[in-house]
């Protein structure tokens, strides 16, 4: 036989340990992954927009650098074209020209010279003593010389400012002259100065030697020959900008997007915190982390708990399979106890028939004339009566106890209601003897028959009978069993004045398996199989019953129409 | 001259002793038997034999096969069954098949004594019958 031992609690945590954790790989596991693929896709998408943004603002202000330096180189390629050697070394109308491009320019030319094929400066107009200065060894005027022009990088010069040059070259007489302007360092550093990436980025420009020409505003990649590396290493876009990463000297990671201005001279830089450009991308992070967790943390409790509830369930489903296989056990065995009783019941009838026989025998012999004068005579006749008696009640017995044990007998019959409950009470006497208890029947006269299963309804007295006395056992009590018809019912009750049913217990006693006895002793079927079979009959069955008075069922069968 | 003429059968021997003494003293005329068999035998041998009482269970040959075979052979001995109680469906089976009544074990002797006497009377009043109208048609014949 299978073992039916009830399974211990580590096997009942182990299941919902298993289960939870089943729950939880499978729910979490999607999660992750889709949190992940979507952060992952965003990042990428992110990635492109800041790098884009990067791209479109560095490729503007190339060009607005380029056309501010190809303006002013136009303006004085114009001068130097349109006035003669001679007239522009003139100062006064040196100084009249500059005024009117600071006119037009807003003071973007800060000085106006002309230089002579040895350097020296011919004629000067400007803020500065620089008339008679010596160029020939500034670092413009050599490539001056052999090229068209020069926008030279910014230097300090003899003036000890910072500031660059746009050096035009012309020819006179066969010698070659250069006018040469100087940008204001300010208006030009504002052009770039004013380029502001977000909250924190900002943007540069390098010569090729990587020497600033204008002021960084914040602190930027802190190496000897960094950029050219760097724009080595990137790939450029098709605009020709180069975007990459790097730490600058604050250990701050920072996007860069790079693109060459002046005809490859400079390069114009563009610098943004990775922090500040993946802001949104950080939150999102950020947002996407909680979330999961939030989920998670939901997913975990409800697994847990989900998982516990399952696994009370299938550890009562458990019991109660337990319990069923102890109530087939208990069957089969009442039902062989059964057919014991009955064989025996039988086999008793013919020893007791020749018992009593005997006794009757002995009664004739008694009558004959030798015994009659015998002094213990009258005795003799008592006990052989009492033989007799006793012969008749055990034929009573036997016949309860044989038409209990047949077969449950489902016939519909006429049956007097009257007469089954005061044979019940026959052959619980016994019991009820030993438990301490009174039984009283009080049946009304003329009751009519029921059109019932006459060994159904025995079951169901019997029953209720039974519970009873068990209730009673301890103590022992009253007993009463009445019958009366009331209108068109018939109304069985059965009361005793037992310990009574607590009311949360009362609500549940017609459940199947509900029992309250002790285990191995009541099956908790007797009133469920009560009820159904009342059910059957068209009736009702109910109790009331309150603690330390007693119960009474009542059970209500319509009677035949 | 006896109450009645009784075959008792019964496989209980104690019984069917104690009974033929108690029975024998109130005037009836007991033969006892202790199978269907030998119940068979004794009536195919006694033809004075008015009432069987026959036990229901038996060894061998029970009740009411020994009762069907009874009514076969000599339909006019009337049969009373002696039964205990699991057996009551048989004994009304009995019935059926024309015993003349059951009783149920241990039973009243003066009970028992009574169900004989009216037996007795049945297979007389039914031999009365057979021979008037025997007489009948023997006179019939004559006229």
């Amino acid at each position: 036989m299978k073992d039916s031992s009830p399974k211990d609690n580590s096997y009942y945590s182990s299941l919902a340990r298993n289960l939870s954790l089943t729950v939880i790989l499978v729910s979490l596991t999607p999660m992750i992954l889709i949190s992940g693929l979507i952060l992952y896709q965003y990042r990428i998408s992110h990635y492109e927009k800041v790098e884009a943004h990067l791209v479109e603002l560095v490729q503007k202000h190339r060009l607005d650098i380029d056309v501010f330096l190809k303006e002013k180189l136009g303006d004085i390629q114009v001068l130097a074209e349109t006035f003669t050697y001679a007239e522009l070394s003139d100062t006064g109308f040196l100084q009249d020209r500059l005024q009117a491009l600071q006119k037009f320019y807003n003071n973007a030319f800060v000085d106006l010279g002309v230089v002579n094929k040895d350097g020296l400066q011919v004629a000067y107009a400007g803020p500065f003593r620089l008339g008679q200065a010596l160029y020939s060894e500034a670092p413009w005027f050599r490539p001056a010389k052999t090229k068209p022009y020069v926008i030279s990088d910014v230097f300090l010069g003899l003036r000890g400012l910072p500031h660059f040059v746009i050096a035009v070259r012309q020819t006179w007489k066969e010698d070659v002259w250069i006018l040469r302007a100087t940008i204001d360092f300010v208006a030009f550093n504002n052009l770039v100065q004013n380029m502001r990436i977000g909250q924190t980025g900002f943007a540069f420009i390098l010569n090729k030697n990587g020497e600033f020409q204008t002021t960084p505003h914040g602190s930027v990649v802190s190496c000897t020959h960094p950029y050219p590396e760097y724009l080595l290493a990137a790939t450029p876009t098709r605009d020709k900008v180069h975007v990459f990463r790097a730490t600058n000297s604050e250990n701050r990671e920072n996007i860069y997007a790079a693109a060459m201005l002046k005809n490859g001279e400079w390069l114009l830089v563009c610098q943004q915190p990775v922090s500040e450009a993946f802001a949104d991308f950080l939150k999102a992070v950020k947002l996407t982390i909680v979330l999961v967790l939030l989920g998670g943390l939901c997913i975990v409790t409800m697994a847990v708990y989900v998982s516990r509830r399952m696994v009370n369930r299938v550890a009562q489903a458990d019991l109660e399979k337990q319990v069923m296989n102890q109530q087939i056990v208990e069957t089969g065995k009442l039902a062989s106890v059964g057919e014991l009783a009955a064989g025996i019941a039988h086999e008793i009838n013919n020893p007791v028939a020749i018992m009593v026989e005997e006794a009757g025998w002995m009664g004739d012999l008694f009558e004959e004339e030798e015994f009659k004068q015998s002094s213990n005579l009258d005795e003799f006749k008592r006990a052989l009566e009492q033989i007799k008696t006793q012969g008749k009640r055990c034929k009573a017995i036997t016949h309860k106890l044989l038409s209990f044990a047949r077969k449950t007998d489902t016939r519909i019959e006429e049956v007097q209601v009257g007469e089954v409950i005061e044979e019940l009470v026959i052959l619980s006497a016994q019991r009820a003897k030993y438990s301490n208890v009174a039984i009283k029947t009080d049946i009304e006269e003329g009751l009519p028959s029921l059109h019932i299963s006459q060994s159904e309804l025995q079951q169901v007295i019997l029953n209720l009978i039974n519970n009873a006395l068990d209730a009673m056992e301890k103590k022992g009590g009253n007993l009463s069993l009445s019958a009366r018809k009331e209108e068109d019912h018939i109304v069985i009750e059965v009361a005793d004045d037992g310990p009574g049913i607590p009311q949360a217990n009362l609500a549940r006693i017609f459940d199947p398996f509900f029992t309250t006895k002790l285990v191995g002793k009541g099956t908790g079927l007797g009133l469920s199989i009560c009820y159904g079979i009342v059910k059957k009959m068209g009736g009702e069955i109910t109790a009331r019953s309150s603690v330390g008075k007693g119960t009474t069922f009542r059970i209500s069968i319509p009677c035949k129409q | 001259m006896s109450i009645a003429n009784v075959l008792l059968v019964d496989d209980e021997v104690a019984f069917v002793e104690t009974m033929t003494k108690r029975l024998n003293k109130r005037g009836l005329d007991i033969t006892a038997a202790y199978g269907g068999p030998e119940a068979l035998e004794t009536l195919d041998k006694d033809p004075s034999i008015e009432v069987v009482i026959l036990d229901v269970k038996m060894p061998i040959m029970d009740g009411i096969e020994t009762l069907s075979e009874i009514k076969k052979k000599h339909p006019l001995t009337e049969v009373i069954m002696l039964t205990g109680h699991a057996t009551v469906d048989s004994a009304i089976e009995g019935m059926k098949r024309g015993a003349f009544d059951y009783l149920m074990k241990p039973c009243e002797l003066d009970q028992l004594i009574e169900k004989v006497k009216e037996a007795a009377a049945r297979k007389h009043a039914q031999e009365e019958k057979i021979i008037q109208a025997r007489l009948k048609n023997i006179t019939g014949r004559r006229t």
